[in-house]
């Protein structure tokens, strides 16, 4: 019984398929789980505006929405009737091609990253080989939609906040695929489905989560931040700051085109989120040996829905950083730190089995981080303030 | 659709001809950008040929089409960082992208 | 021919026609990045899907990016002074890209008979990747990691600015 549970989707689609000619059914097969993420991650979605909006409520000492239905659960409905009904206002000197264009393509890319995450015990659309690079693929390729949002207004706020995303979005690039090396190094594959299997082992019923290993929690640690970064997130959402800067990129965009936006945006939270649950806390693997008869998909949701809301707590909670002390961050600490976790995980596998080596990789990532961190990014410099211009 | 229905000829010539553009390109426009742009095209039909005769020679397991590939891939992005890099320093000095009007070494 | 692959070739060499031929250097940056693109997936359509998708993620994600910020950091965006956009001695360099195709497709086609026929779908597998590089490619791959260490230092230098520059 808590096998079929654990596979209702997939008992679900071949019973569908099934009605078809043989030729026919591992085409639809797929087009169905395109269905289910279509459905699925945009419901998720809207789970999220309730929550955040809610959520950050309470934490600012207020009540969030809530006169659409009971406590303001209804509330996205009403959002979506309000930007599928505005008019859609394209700025006279924009270029309108390149403008119509971003959104659709920030959404396109977003929605293939999530092809590759599995939600479940053998419920990944595509089993790839390179799962992990395919989907740190399609994370670049945000960057660029961004940038031809911010450029295609001829706003210069748009343009600036646009630049500042990308910058951002560069620099923390890097550490994030650092981070996730860290796993693919020792788990000696860069396949989503064969990284969760590795981790559903259990010893005294803990499991085998790459959290719970010192190059892994450093690792997480490392990865939350980038991603943090990643979606443009508080605290790194000067790009799209609302008391700065309007707002950023999608400044000039109305209606159905910044709902696109915003859906972009919380879909690629959702599936960073999505990636961390699947690299660090063990994708859909229960906690407790004894509780795996519930279905691993429930777990999956659980654990991304448990991120998001840790995203959203910071969001409530920490200041805006300026650009140049988060760009700094990135360069100058996170990067490091990342590399240095490389080489302990390198360390960890050469010392073999044993108590010694949970104490060495601690011992050295401890260290350098209250070293580095503290000492190292203290010097502060209160010259007289300089401006370099691009000329 | 398998790859059976296209032979390797069909590749080359998307490939020469995606490098001539690339040529084209280098060599008649004004702004120095563009002959960078130009650049990159000739170096990805180059990695399109590399990977085209990977897949259809006998020995693909050796892997060394899509190694060079891949190198071509790496250095080709180092190239371009440090040829923009170069333009953007020649702009600050000349005020200029203008490659007609830099004719200082000329004659 | 396959559809699929008419359908990526027309596109890829459309963007690269369009990369050349528009006024505007941003537009001409995005016609890049759809040639880019579309090259990835002739590479997934060859089997070859590392190359792929390494493809999108330095071509697409750094090198896109890269033109196009160096094309506003130069205000090469802005509309283009009278003269055109193409240069003086725009008909030789016309000339000599149309000899190069000529010949590269001449030689193509001559050869024709000669080339080699499909074989059977290779299994490349990242494990293989993997060993190659560390195997029989190390020596490469740690010259290129130097070559781009060199590079970025290089690249930051020429690009800095001066002390006492003008600002």
């Amino acid at each position: 019984m808590p096998e079929k549970a654990d596979q209702v989707f997939l008992l679900l689609r071949d019973w569908l398929v099934g009605f078809l000619p043989p030729g026919w059914r591992s085409a639809a097969g797929v087009v169905l789980g395109v269905i289910g993420i279509i459905a699925v991650f945009p419901g998720l979605f809207a789970i999220t505006t309730v929550l955040e909006r809610k959520g950050l409520g309470r934490m600012q000492n207020r009540l969030g929405p809530n006169r659409v239905g009971p406590f303001g659960i209804l509330q996205p409905i009403a959002d979506a009737i309000k930007s599928l009904t505005k008019e859609d206002i394209v700025p006279l000197n924009a270029d309108a091609v390149v403008h119509f264009l971003a959104p659709v393509f920030l959404v396109v890319v977003v929605f293939m990253g999530f092809a590759v995450l599995p939600v479940g015990r053998n419920m990944v659309l595509v089993n790839m080989d390179s799962g992990l690079l395919f989907y740190f693929a399609m994370g670049a390729s945000t960057e660029v939609s961004i940038f031809m949002a911010g450029w295609s207004s001829r706003n210069k706020y748009s343009l600036l906040g646009a630049m500042r995303a990308v910058a951002q979005m560069i620099s923390y690039e890097v550490p994030l695929l650092l981070s996730s090396v860290v796993i693919v190094m020792m788990t000696g594959s860069l396949s989503l489905v064969k990284i969760v299997e590795a981790q559903n082992q259990y010893t005294w019923g803990l499991p085998h989560w790459y959290i719970f290993t010192p190059w892994g929690c450093a690792a997480f640690v490392m990865y939350a931040v980038a991603a943090t970064a990643e979606t443009n997130r508080s605290p790194f959402d000067l790009p799209e700051g609302e008391s700065e800067l309007v707002a950023g990129y999608f400044t000039e965009y109305s209606g159905f085109k910044f709902a696109l936006f915003f859906l972009g945006e919380y879909l690629a939270m959702l599936s960073i989120s999505g990636l961390g649950t699947t690299l660090f806390l063990g994708g859909w693997s229960s906690p407790l040996a004894l509780l795996n008869w519930v279905p691993s998909w429930i777990w999956f949701f659980s654990k991304v829905m448990l991120s998001i809301c840790v995203l959203i707590w910071v969001r409530g909670t920490l200041p805006r950083l300026r650009q140049d002390q988060l760009m700094n961050f990135a360069w100058k600490f996170v990067l490091p730190m990342t590399l240095l976790n490389l080489m302990v995980a390198a360390l960890w596998r050469f010392m073999g089995d044993g108590w010694a080596r949970w104490v060495a990789c601690s011992a050295i990532l401890l260290l350098v981080y209250v070293g580095a961190g503290r000492v190292g990014m203290r010097r502060e410099h209160f010259g007289p303030r300089t401006y370099r211009y691009a000329e | 659709m398998t790859v059976f229905a296209t032979p390797l000829a069909g590749y080359l010539l998307v490939a020469a001809l995606l490098f001539a553009i690339g040529l084209a390109g280098a060599l008649t426009r004004r702004n120095a950008i563009l002959v960078l742009i130009g650049i990159e095209l000739m170096l990805n039909a180059a990695n399109l040929n590399l990977i085209a005769f990977w897949r259809y020679m006998p020995h693909p397991e050796a892997l060394t089409g899509m190694m060079f590939a891949i190198f071509s891939i790496a250095v080709a992005a180092a190239e371009a960082a440090v040829g923009l890099g170069l333009v953007i320093s020649i702009h600050r000095h000349a005020k200029t992208t203008d490659l007609d009007e830099m004719n200082r070494m000329k004659g | 021919m396959s559809f699929v692959f008419w359908l990526l070739a027309a596109i890829t060499v459309a963007g690269g026609l369009a990369a050349v031929l528009l006024k505007n250097l941003v537009h001409c940056a995005l016609a890049l990045t759809v040639v880019f693109t579309g090259l990835a997936f002739l590479f997934l359509q060859l089997d070859a899907q590392f190359a792929g998708f390494a493809q999108i993620l330095v071509y697409v994600g750094a090198v896109a990016i890269l033109v196009v910020f160096a094309i506003l950091l130069t205000r090469s965006s802005e509309t283009p002074k009278d003269g055109g956009v193409f240069s003086r001695t725009w008909g030789v360099g016309l000339v000599i890209a149309a000899a190069v195709f000529a010949v590269l497709g001449w030689a193509v086609l001559q050869s024709e008979t000669g080339l080699p026929h499909e074989t059977a779908v290779p299994n490349v597998t990242v494990q293989l990747i993997g060993n190659a590089l560390m195997g029989r490619y190390v020596l490469p791959l740690e010259i290129v990691a130097l070559l781009l260490t060199a590079a970025m230092i290089g690249a930051v230098i020429v690009a800095m600015h001066e002390k006492g520059d003008a600002k």
